[in-house]
């Protein structure tokens, strides 16, 4: 029997305590800004609406109640371009009946109406049963009640609109500045997310989600060229500090320069290089490469449709088995780690937010798995918990299994990427995320950067422009000789990883130290016919 | 009005919408206000593996408002619609409008317009219920396991979806657009157990009737049959026949570069060296039109944009010839041009052809026949070059007939330079709500390296 409303208050209040102690995610010590409470009216309506699915005959049933906030500022040259400030709230609830899924949502908050969406999630489990082929298992978890925030020192939505404003201006005319550089975009995207989850299995936690998004772009022209320059500047799971830490004013002219000095770059020669790859431009690579190849919904065909398999599968194959790289490589999952943008205390079916390792020295050792997926593959690594990779976008949208922050260890060495570029005699060098491209099932991948540099003899001599590369995951991480060490790790990141049907987006990091890969196969993209 | 969206069939009416925006708009103390009240129901079924792994319903009902103080302006949107939420919403909106710097650019909200009546809403979409997608998936699955079984039990993964709308835009000097419009989407995957075939096939339109579930089914699993142990062959320059999904997806992305500001500002391939812009010229192959029109019986798009402008044909391409750019109400007035709102407001087409498919692979002496794309990026703005790759079938095409499955490839190649390189274009077919596109026969497409993928 679950507690009554009351009981949830007051066990929601002692949890918070016993998480601010560092007991459940190691919060960071200068954190100043408490974990709300579910808001009242919220939890009535969630038990409300679990009742409901229960009666109407779902054997196990989730119930998910969100408030999401979005700021956005953006602008060009000397005007602000756009100002919004959005809200979206609504509850989902997911249901199984004989095994099978079923969900609804609604945005109206009454109990006529999120009654009603547990009786249609019913009918949807209901209705599934016609073509069901494997039975939904969840494997076990604890109920738990407690709350959790974002480790932040400061709320960016508190911050007034004029000081962003400011900020992002005083950004633009440096960079305008610079001789040649005739536009500049900037921008902010500040979110809060509160959500709410019950389980028909007593668990109920609130978790508040902060992420703060900056951006910069600049574009220089002269003569017929025209060649642009976008600053790495990470989204993260912080705090308005984490914003005014990136000195966006003072650093934009020396950003808007590497804009003017393409324009005079040399377009690179097509062929075979050795590729150093700083922090900024590598987190996509391995998020590409390695978040999306482990991914258990993938290698079972379940994301066939869309993003597509992956060629670490069938998983008795693969566990222990596959060599992804050298034996210095090291490749963690990670929901507990802070200032990372899916950090969380519990998953979206109340799982504790864990942390493992998907390729130890190497070889491949786990994928990533949500409560359905574990039975899958238990008896292959022994696991027997979710690793807790359950998430949905919002309250309209079910939650499925996507990725956690998975980041690359940095090596024992300290190494940097100074030292990298000394001891490479012919290379190229890649700043920054550029295009980025890879097939669906993770062999064939290109990627592009922002700013480009020829390395000879242990040094930089110049800069590149219109420079690829093209690579197949297991040759490209195998080529992999020099890592950097605990001192050149960068963590890196994006709000926007596209997965599912319908398209729900996920907001991950993925840490990582600069690296080397030998002989890696460098396209010239400019192309005039 | 809550009840009306949360869980009836269909999404807020002209009159429900109306009456919602005129009582925003009554909250506003601003020199201008806009508001867009946007609702939507939608309904899916996602299924791998032969069953059905998820299916879900949603229903939203969301409010933006714009408002604007002598020149600042910004906007605010909630989907909680008691009084004390939308006023919340409008004094936020104030708040920030009146702390943004003035904006140079600001254009007056627009006052009455007229539109084009475009009936793009279909009941029989908008009542596409649980029981009744997954009895169309049934069906989908079933064709797919006899039309692939000479290759054993077909692994068919897809999805179906079916979505209702409306939209409303309003404003305080006296406009108000009104639109609704459904769309129903049906994809398959089919993969061959020996996992070396891979087929896709989707259809989608505004009227689900016109979706044959068996259809897509079956094509999907003879594509994965015929696609088996697919060849190599090296990398380089071929003649290629993109089937019109693969050209839905890559010609789209030409939209970025008729925006008319960009090459007035001398950062796009419609530029001209030294200042101004390429209309006039000639661009592509005289035997390409591509052209937006939101009243086209084949495209029924949205008769406005978001701030209410009236969206009419425009011809971007005429038999070759750069007829038109995208202008935003602000630019073109600064250009002494008409505004014309996003290109691909009004559906996209691209037209210049009567043949089928199968008569331009008949017309091919050696290429690569392509399903779809995948993974499609951009590498350069000056040429709109991408990079993607091939996906779901690949077909080595010689003397006219299809002789044997290829690996994938991933290839770098502009939508705009291969329209200069056409040997052929094919007769134009919906591919999806508010896309008609045909089959295109490509000379010398740049297939840059090999996929292991399938």
């Amino acid at each position: 029997m679950r507690p009554t409303r009351r009981d949830f208050i007051r066990a929601t209040a002692g949890a918070a305590a016993a998480i601010a102690a560092g007991s459940a995610v190691g919060l960071a010590s200068a954190q100043t800004v408490a974990a709300p409470a579910a808001d009242p009216l919220a939890l009535e309506l969630a038990n409300e609406t679990l009742d409901a699915a229960r009666s109407a005959g779902a054997s196990y049933a989730d119930v998910r109640v969100g408030r999401y906030r979005r700021q956005s500022i953006a602008t060009r040259e000397r005007q602000v371009s756009g100002v919004s400030d959005n809200e979206s709230y609504g509850l989902g609830v997911r249901t199984l009946v004989d095994g099978c899924w079923g969900f609804a949502s609604t945005n109206v908050m009454t109990r006529g109406s999120t009654r009603q969406a547990a009786l249609e999630a019913v009918s949807l489990s209901k209705a599934a049963r016609a073509a069901q082929k494997r039975r939904v298992e969840l494997a076990p978890v604890s109920p738990v009640v407690g709350t959790w925030i974002t480790p932040i020192q400061r709320d960016p939505l508190e911050v007034p609109i004029e000081d962003k404003i400011a900020l992002l201006l005083a950004t633009n005319e440096a960079a305008l500045k610079v001789k040649g550089v005739r536009f500049v975009n900037s921008g902010l995207t500040l979110l809060k997310e509160v959500k709410t989850l019950l389980t028909s299995e007593g668990t109920n936690v609130t978790q508040t989600m902060i992420r703060v998004g900056p951006s910069f772009t600049c574009t220089a022209t002269g003569g017929a060229d025209f060649q642009s320059y976008e600053e790495e500047l990470a989204p993260r799971g912080m705090g308005w500090e984490y914003v005014e830490s990136l000195n966006m004013p003072g650093n934009a002219e020396r950003w808007a320069a590497l804009a003017a000095e393409k324009l005079m770059a040399r377009s690179v020669d097509a062929g075979s290089y050795d590729l150093i790859l700083e922090p900024t431009n590598l987190w996509l690579t391995i998020h590409e490469s390695i978040g999306h190849a482990t991914e258990l919904d993938r290698a079972l065909g379940e994301e066939a449709n869309y993003a597509g398999t992956s060629f670490v599968a069938p998983p008795e194959k693969m566990i222990g088995s596959l060599r992804y790289g050298p034996g210095f490589m090291n490749v963690q999952a990670d929901r507990t780690q802070d200032g990372s943008l899916s950090g969380v205390a519990w998953d979206d079916e109340g799982v504790p937010a864990d942390k493992w390792l998907l390729i130890e020295a190497g070889m491949f050792k786990d994928y990533q798995t949500t409560r359905e997926q574990v039975a899958r593959i238990q008896k292959l690594t022994g696991v027997t918990r979710s690793h807790g990779c359950s998430f949905a976008e919002s309250w309209n949208a079910v939650q499925f299994q996507r990725m956690p922050n998975v980041s690359l260890l940095p090596g024992e060495r300290d190494v940097s990427v100074a030292d990298i570029v000394a001891d490479t005699k012919r290379g190229v060098l890649i700043r920054n995320r550029g295009s980025w491209s890879i097939d669906h099932q993770r062999y064939n991948f290109q990627f592009s950067g922002q700013a480009f540099y020829e390395v000879r003899g242990g040094k930089i001599v110049g800069m590149l422009k219109d420079v690829a590369y093209q690579a197949n995951t297991l040759t490209f991480w195998n080529s992999m000789d020099m890592i950097g060490g605990p001192g050149s790790y960068w963590v890196g990141g994006a709000f926007n990883d596209g997965k599912g049907e319908p398209s729900q987006i996920n907001s991950v990091s993925h840490g990582c130290v600069p690296a080397r890969f030998r002989n890696v196969t460098i396209l010239n993209t400019a192309r005039s016919a | 009005m809550q009840s009306t969206s949360a869980s009836g069939s269909f999404v807020l009416s002209r009159e429900e919408a109306q009456a919602l925006t005129k009582r925003v708009l009554s909250l506003s103390a601003a020199d201008e206000t806009r508001v867009t009240v946007t609702s939507e129901r939608s309904g899916n079924t996602r299924f791998a593996d032969g069953g059905i792994t998820t299916s879900g319903s949603t229903s939203d009902t969301s409010v933006t408002v714009t408002v604007t103080f002598g020149r600042r302006r910004a906007s605010s949107s909630t989907n909680v619609l008691d009084e004390a939420s939308l006023k919340r919403t409008v004094d936020l909106a104030s708040r920030l409008a009146r702390l943004a710097p003035e904006d140079p650019e600001l254009m007056p909200e627009l006052d009455a317009q007229t539109y084009s009546t475009v009936d793009a809403f279909v009941t029989a979409t908008a009542d596409l219920d649980a029981e009744a997608r997954a009895e169309a998936v049934s069906r989908a699955i079933s064709a797919a396991s006899d039309a692939g079984r000479e290759a054993g039990a077909i692994f068919a993964a897809g999805f179906l979806e079916a979505n209702a709308r409306s939209i409303a835009v309003a404003t305080s000097k006296g406009l108000f657009a009104y639109h609704r419009t459904t769309d129903a989407d049906l994809s398959i995957t089919a993969r061959t157990p020996d996992g070396t075939g891979s087929g896709w096939a989707r259809a989608g339109a505004r009227d689900w009737t016109a979706v044959d579930p068996e259809a897509i089914g079956r094509v999907a699993a003879q594509k994965a049959v015929a696609s088996r142990r697919p060849e190599e062959i090296p990398p380089g320059l071929y003649t290629a026949v993109l089937e019109p999904q693969a050209v839905t997806d890559l010609i789209p992305l030409l939209a970025g570069a008729l925006n008319g500001r960009n090459a007035d500002e001398g950062r796009s391939p419609f530029s001209k060296p030294g200042g101004g812009t390429r209309v006039g010229e000639k661009v592509v192959d005289e035997r390409v039109t591509l052209y937006s029109d939101p009243a086209d019986p084949a495209l029924r798009g949205q008769p406005f944009d978001a701030e209410g402008l009236p969206i009419r044909r425009m011809v971007w391409i005429e038999k070759g010839i750069l007829r038109n750019l995208s202008y935003s109400r602000f630019w073109a007035e600064k250009q002494g041009k008409q505004p014309t709102g996003p290109p691909l407001a009004g559906g996209l087409a691209l037209v210049g052809g009567t043949r089928s498919t199968g008569e331009l692979i008949a017309g091919c002496a050696r290429g690569v026949l392509v399903t779809h794309f995948f993974y499609i990026r951009a590498l350069d703005p000056r040429t709109v070059l991408q990079t993607g790759l091939t996906r779901d079938g690949a077909f080595l095409i010689e003397n006219g007939r299809i002789t044997k499955p290829l690996k994938n490839f991933r290839w770098n190649e502009s939508p705009l330079l291969m329209l200069n390189r056409l040997e052929d274009i094919g007769r134009s077919e919906p591919t999806a709500a508010g896309r008609l596109m045909p089959a295109l026969r490509i000379r010398e497409f740049n297939f840059t390296s090999l996929s292991e993928a399938v």
